[in-house]
């Protein structure tokens, strides 16, 4: 299939547009979004193209419009809001917990809320305690909600595309950093299902298990194993609900090792349930405990330094594969 | 606020008679739906609607097919008003598969989609903006289909009043929020919650024509509301409409509303709104006492049934629940 190389803000951009297109119940939602095209650019040019009654700016509401969007979905719309930072969502959790997720339950299978909140997540850059979070586990630990983390531009694309026309409350958690990075996006129509992780290279000593913006840095990490004769597998879930088990399971029972890596802090994180999931079906496979890469238990510091090193790096993802491989000799503590 | 004249032409009877049997039916809903809660048969929560019956009844009578109605967590006068089938109803409260919910709801929230009922909701003020949202997606279909949010003195407090109604304004929605100012949030008076304790005042400040009405008066509501949804249809929504009300017992059925004055209570008791109603179609639509008679009888007769059937009904069993709950 043909393919073409653009940034993941553009395949976001084409998935809404598309989309669009296709269904006319499917409107957006925002804070600048219209006029301004975002202050991602990902809706840039799509007032024009679609009107003001489908591309809308809002004040700063984030229950409200939340709120709206829900009500929206519920009426058989197709709604996207979009929240300039997934630290302001935290406003509007009253419509995401309580009536978004609950609706289809409540009603007993018959109400069904197709709602879609694009944001952002994620440190980097200074932006600060208050706009560097990643929330991801909050939204994941609510049934009823999909939880969707794209990490190229052909995943933003074609999982945005399928959660436009699936029949759920969908948290769409793009990165901050991403949004200006390229990858080939396949020409034409492009759907990728929830729940098929992608296995980001192949692998074949230990799994390391990633998404979002911690999938280039475990890409790179497994370059450097690679230089050191560590031939790592590199599996990006994709969508965390649904959580595709069983592509992450094989791996490991191939190769019996497995490090989690997120960006999020480490306590109660979805890493620490990713790895729950393997010890109870492979425990007995496992050459090594499971290890976990994970931001520290602390709110995200100004100092770019200090923010550096609340968030994982490279290099600790390479130690962490390095010691589910035994790979370094035992330093036994001194008498 | 503004008051718009009275409608120029007295109500029909048929109205009259819709509007009475409406409100009846409310109050033999919750009155005997407290006696199956006194039996045991019904659990969880049970908020009765008993004293405020005018206001659903009046908004309600005022819409049409194609409307929305969202709810509050006391939500069984809306649903009936809307032209829910009781049995459905009572069925649900009995936590039965043939319920609206199929027991999954319960009381706060039962829902039918399927006409536009948005459904009952347990968390006080959340009608709002999900009322605007279906106002919302109306008006980017093309349709020139009214919401109805019905809210109250307790909800109008919530940061997403402002922020939904101030939503509707800018985008000239095809939304009205109806506060049922019943005076108290559980047992918290709205002399205690609020300085300013004519609401409707609250959407004249964000650019919305506001109106003020006795709710226990449903030809009032009626009238009111229908005024509503024409400035709706003409563009001018989105409309607030304040109905004065009161509780004739306490937040819930187990709440004895000991904190609610005698002296006030039967003031309010002296303006039933059931009562109102059944004069209404006497005085005004010219019916007779067997006629009333009749009416009551058969509602009562449809209650009864209801609770046959409900009580001849399965529950979903746990092996259904688990199927329900695959991908969950």
């Amino acid at each position: 299939m043909a393919m073409r190389e653009i940034m993941y803000r553009d395949a976001l951009r084409e998935a809404i547009d598309e989309e669009m297109a296709r269904n006319p119940t499917v409107f957006i939602i925002g804070e600048g979004i219209a006029e301004r095209g975002g202050s991602y650019k990902v809706t840039e040019g799509l007032l024009a193209k679609y009107g003001p009654k489908r591309v809308r700016d809002t004040p700063i509401a984030e229950a409200g419009m939340i709120g709206v969007g829900v009500g929206a979905a519920i009426a058989g719309a197709r709604p996207i809001v979009e929240i300039l930072y997934v630290d302001f969502a935290m406003l509007g959790m009253d419509m995401i917990v309580n009536q978004a997720a609950k609706f289809r339950l409540m009603t007993g299978g018959n109400g069904r809320v197709p709602f879609i909140m694009r944001t952002q997540g994620g440190a980097g850059g200074g932006v600060a305690a208050q706009h560097s979070q990643s929330l991801e586990a909050l939204f994941y630990h609510i049934p009823g909600l999909r939880v969707v983390m794209p990490s190229t531009p052909s995943d933003a694309k074609g999982l945005l595309k399928y959660a436009l026309r699936q029949e759920d409350p969908v948290m769409f958690l793009e990165h901050k950093h991403l949004y200006m990075t390229k990858g080939l996006v396949p020409d034409g129509e492009h759907i990728i299902e929830f729940g098929k992780a992608d296995i980001k290279r192949p692998g074949k000593d230990v799994t390391l298990i990633a998404w979002s913006n911690m999938v280039p840095t475990t890409l790179a990490a497994a370059e450097e194993l690679a230089a050191q004769g560590i031939d790592a597998e590199v599996i990006d879930p994709r969508t965390l609900v649904p959580l595709d088990k069983k592509t992450i399971l094989d791996s490991v029972a191939k190769t019996k090792r497995a490090v989690i890596v997120q960006e999020a802090n480490r306590r109660g994180g979805v890493a620490s349930d990713i790895c729950s999931i393997i010890q109870e079906e492979l425990f007995y496979d496992l050459d090594a405990p499971v290890s976990i890469v994970a931001g520290l238990d602390i709110p995200i510091p100004f100092n770019l330094t200090l923010e550096k090193a609340s968030v994982p790096q490279k290099q600790d993802v390479v130690a962490a594969a390095r010691r589910v491989l035994h790979a370094d000799p035992i330093e036994l503590a001194a008498e | 606020m503004s008051t718009p004249a009275r409608t120029a032409n007295a109500p029909s009877k048929a109205l009259l008679e819709k509007i009475f049997r409406t409100a009846y039916k409310i109050r033999v809903f919750e009155t005997e739906g407290i006696k199956l809660y006194r039996q045991g048969l019904i659990r969880g929560y049970f908020h009765p609607y008993l004293g405020q019956e005018g206001i659903a009844t009046g908004v309600c009578a005022a819409l049409s097919e194609g409307d929305y109605i969202a709810s509050t967590h006391r939500g069984h006068g809306h649903c009936i008003a809307w032209g829910a089938d009781v049995k459905r109803m009572v069925a649900e409260l009995l936590q039965k598969e043939t319920g609206y919910c199929k027991g999954y709801g319960g009381s706060m929230h039962i829902a039918d989609i399927s006409v536009g009922n948005l459904g009952a909701n347990g968390i006080v003020g959340a009608g709002t903006p999900l009322g605007v949202g279906a106002a919302l997606a109306a008006q980017i279909r093309g349709s020139d289909a009214v919401t109805v949010t019905f809210t109250s003195d307790g909800g109008s407090n919530n940061g997403t009043f402002l922020e939904s109604l101030n939503l509707a304004a800018i985008w000239n929605l095809n939304f009205i929020l109806v506060i049922e100012n019943n005076q108290y949030a559980v047992s918290t008076r709205i002399e205690e919650s609020t300085r300013e304790q004519d609401l409707y005042k609250r959407g004249i400040a964000i650019g919305v024509p506001s109106f003020q009405v006795d709710g226990n008066d449903p030809i009032a509501v009626h009238d009111l509301t229908r005024e509503a949804v024409e400035l709706c249809r003409a563009g001018k929504g989105p409309v607030l409409i304040e109905a004065k009300t009161f509780r004739h017992m306490g937040h819930h059925v187990n709440d004895p509303g000991k904190y609610m004055p005698e002296d006030q209570l039967a003031y309010y008791k002296a303006r039933d709104p059931v009562d109102r109603a059944r004069a209404a179609l006497l005085d005004m639509g010219g019916a007779k006492a067997q006629e009333i008679a009749a009416i009551e009888a058969e509602i009562a007769a449809e209650f009864e049934s209801a609770v046959e059937f409900s009580k001849a009904s399965s529950e979903v069993t746990p092996e259904a629940f688990r199927e329900f709950a695959v991908g969950y």
